[in-house]
């Protein structure tokens, strides 16, 4: 039998892990409820898929390689700009999902009851539907400069932790989004704060240039940005160059996990009424 | 344990009008330095904030921003209840709802329920226009609360709900708006929840769903799960409920049967007596005067028997005498007086006009100043037995309007018109039950024992 409390000020620490669990069903409906309805009437379809993350790195490689002609570590462009992106639009698109779940379920929310984390939540496995289209082009790509052009990239065994990165980078935009979907539900001016947000946060993590460019000395300064160390670490795995120390990518760890905590707390004291200032 | 399935312990909900909590980043750093600090920012804050330069410390909350949607509310509902809320708009039912469903916090006060709740304060909710009738049912489904291999199981019967069978694999986008309601009510009326919460979700669809909804409703509750169900329509309230509570301004004001509760929202403040005094009168007086000076009063409104006695309690066998007193203060050119009976939801069933009467109309073609006394009998055998409310008007075309809506109450006791009949049950819900012909007419094939055949008719 369930029972339940109804009262006011319920503990901003209180998640009832079982309550989503049981509703897993809800969960697994939402991921595919996101997945099939976004292409729906499109003539591509999951083509798109497909076609952004291709498109994007051609108009880096034009933009970035062959007219600013930043450096790429030696690092053929391509595939250094596709690295970088694979891990960064996974991020990108949790923190987007996680960060749009209280005002853009608001709806929902004021008609019907469910744990209002399975929103955000669904946006990470959804998220890494595109993360897995993204990662096979690139692998393609990779296993291409490395067996036919023949280039002096050289893969290392930590390949094999790209799982952990994938959960850090989940981690750390999940906690990202948790926050800014709570403070969204008062100040709407996040909402627009959200995209220049992404653009910034972009250019200070070593997307289109190495880390090895930043100066050394702010290099320790650089790395507290926890998504610099997950494309840092990426990178060190396929191509087996790179800037980034034991320290600093513990850091990075923490610092992701601690933006989770606080994210989550923050989400919990805002969805308990938010629909009242909705 | 006891059997109290929800426990409301002085629920109250306030919310703030006009300007929401702290406005500006400033006052958030304020407002979290007191709460640092262990001191409660409310009392501290209007020190800090507006108050400053004045005497006085003007409380940031101020009273007069307030608005308590719910205050204090207390009730407790037993398993299997099926209780009604009812008050006007904005009265709180609809906040009562969203605190029990745990959509919002309350601001003070507790309520422990005991069950896996149901509520469905919306038809459709989540509903994705592009996914079809299928997918929807499967996504409106889990929201409301339901595991896949429950709707696996209720698949069919949900389908057949609907009645959309055919548009099953069609974006719902391309559905008309009466198949939408019917496939998300379809879905909500096999929640199978312990509790179910429900808000005027049945106004919605033809007159033949709505019948249907009303009919799945009172199944939910036949089962013995615990229903409360917020309405308007007093006619569901007092056909599905064993209770009702009413709110007024946020207020409970009264918990008792569905009658009663009904009664009392709608305004049945009946003249206790079987007469209409004077008094009564005016005081329950409605209408209009265009005229500069009153033509006429109505002095006094009596239903009566055949031995002129008044009462209030009338066997369904005997005529009901409506008799109307009045003056007429200057000649009256015109005068109309009509009555009408009302049930208990509101609805005029039947009513007479003094100028249908041809025989006596011309009489009230001109009334000269004075005082008269008419009379209307209902004949024996009409009505069923329920409880009736007379209304009475009486005017003066275009100059003068006087209305008494419900001014008296009367009971008519149905024992049946065949007295050697034992009946299923004399009461009942039908309003008009006159004393009418049957006739049958047939051929018979066999006999009772199927011993000869004949061709006979009966």
């Amino acid at each position: 039998m369930i029972r339940t409390h109804i009262k006011p000020n319920q503990s901003w620490f209180s998640v009832d892990w079982k309550e989503i669990w049981q509703y897993r069903d809800l969960l697994w409906l939402m991921v595919w409820r996101n997945i099939t309805t976004i292409h729906k009437q499109t003539i591509l379809g999951p083509l798109w898929f497909v076609i952004q993350p291709l498109a994007t790195t051609v108009v880096f490689t034009i933009v970035f390689g062959q007219i600013a002609k930043i450096s790429t570590d030696g690092i053929p462009p391509f595939v250094f700009y596709m690295s970088g992106m694979v891990l960064w639009n996974y991020f990108a698109g949790c923190l987007n999902g996680a960060s749009g779940s209280l005002v853009g379920s608001a709806g929902l929310f004021q008609k019907v009851y469910f744990p209002r984390l399975i929103v955000p939540i669904s946006s990470l496995f959804s998220q890494m539907m595109y993360f897995l289209i993204n990662l096979t082009v690139f692998v393609t790509f990779y296993l291409y400069y490395l067996f036919i052009v023949k280039t002096s990239i050289q893969p290392t065994l930590w390949i094999l932790a790209l799982p952990a990165l994938v959960l850090q980078a989940a981690i750390v935009g999940m906690g990202v989004g948790l926050w800014l979907s709570a403070l969204t539900v008062k100040y709407r001016d996040i909402s627009f704060l959200l995209p220049f947000l992404t653009q910034l946060w972009m250019y200070a993590t070593p997307i289109i240039y190495p880390a090895s460019s930043v100066p050394e000395k702010l290099r320790s300064l650089y790395y507290l940005n926890p998504m610099a160390s997950v494309v840092e670490f990426n990178r060190f795995a396929f191509f087996g160059v790179g800037t980034l120390t034991k320290e600093t990518f513990l850091f990075g760890i923490v610092s992701g996990v601690l933006i989770l905590i606080t994210g989550l707390l923050m989400f919990n004291r805002a969805q308990r009424t938010f629909v009242d200032i909705i | 344990m006891t059997n109290h399935v929800i426990i409301a312990d002085r629920l109250s909900k306030c919310y703030r009008l006009g300007v929401i909590g702290r406005q500006t980043l400033k006052d958030e750093f304020i407002y979290l330095w007191h709460k640092v600090m262990g001191r409660n920012p409310i009392e501290h804050m209007g020190k800090v904030g507006v108050g400053q330069h004045s005497d006085t410390t003007i409380s940031v909350e101020d009273d007069n921003n307030d608005f308590w949607a719910l205050k204090d509310i207390s009730f407790k509902i037993n398993r299997g209840e099926v209780v009604g809320i009812i008050g006007r708009n904005g009265s709180g039912k609809s906040t009562l709802l969203k605190l029990l469903s745990r959509i919002t916090e309350p601001t003070s006060g507790e309520a422990f329920i005991e069950g896996r709740v149901g509520s469905l304060l919306e038809v459709g909710t989540g509903f994705h226009p592009e996914l079809t009738g299928r997918e929807n049912i499967y996504m409106n489904g889990t929201i409301l609360g339901m595991n896949k291999a429950e709707i696996d199981k209720r698949f069919d019967e949900i389908v057949a709900f609907s009645e959309v069978e055919q548009f099953l694999d069609t974006p719902v986008k391309r559905y008309s708006s009466g198949m939408f309601v019917r496939l998300a009510f379809a879905v909500a009326a096999h929640l199978e929840p312990e509790i179910l919460l429900v808000d005027e979700v049945l106004a919605v669809g033809d007159v033949e769903f709505q019948k249907k909804c009303l009919g799945k409703m009172k199944d939910v509750a036949g089962q013995g799960r615990t229903v409360l169900f917020v309405s308007h329509n007093m006619g569901a309230i007092n056909n599905l409920c064993s209770r009702a509570l009413l709110l007024e301004k946020g207020r409970l004001v009264l918990d008792s049967t569905a009658e009663e509760t009904t009664d009392k929202y709608l305004g049945y403040q009946v003249v206790e007596s079987a007469v209409a005094t004077e008094e009564d009168i005016n005081e329950r007086m409605e209408g209009k005067i265009l005229g500069d000076f009153p033509y006429i009063r109505l002095k006094r409104i009596a239903l009566l028997d055949k031995e002129n006695n008044t009462k209030k309690l009338f066997d369904a066998d005997e005529p009901i005498q409506v008799s109307l007193e009045f003056e007429c203060l200057q000649s009256v050119p015109d005068l109309r007086l009509l009555f009408y009976i009302v049930d208990k939801n509101d609805t005029p069933i039947y009513g007479s006009q003094n100028t249908d009467d041809t025989d006596i109309a011309s009489k009230f073609s001109y009334i000269a100043k004075g005082v008269y006394k008419a009379a209307c009998v209902i004949p024996p055998n009409t009505f069923g037995g329920r409880q009736f409310y007379l209304s009475v008007q009486i005017l003066y075309p275009k100059v003068e309007h006087i209305i008494l809506n419900k001014i008296l109450q009367f009971v008519v006791k149905f024992k049946g018109h065949n007295q050697q009949i034992q009946y299923g049950g004399n009461d009942r819900p039908i309003n008009i039950w006159p004393l009418l012909k049957w006739s049958l007419h047939g051929k018979v094939f066999d006999d009772f024992m199927g011993l000869k055949k004949k061709d006979v008719t009966i």
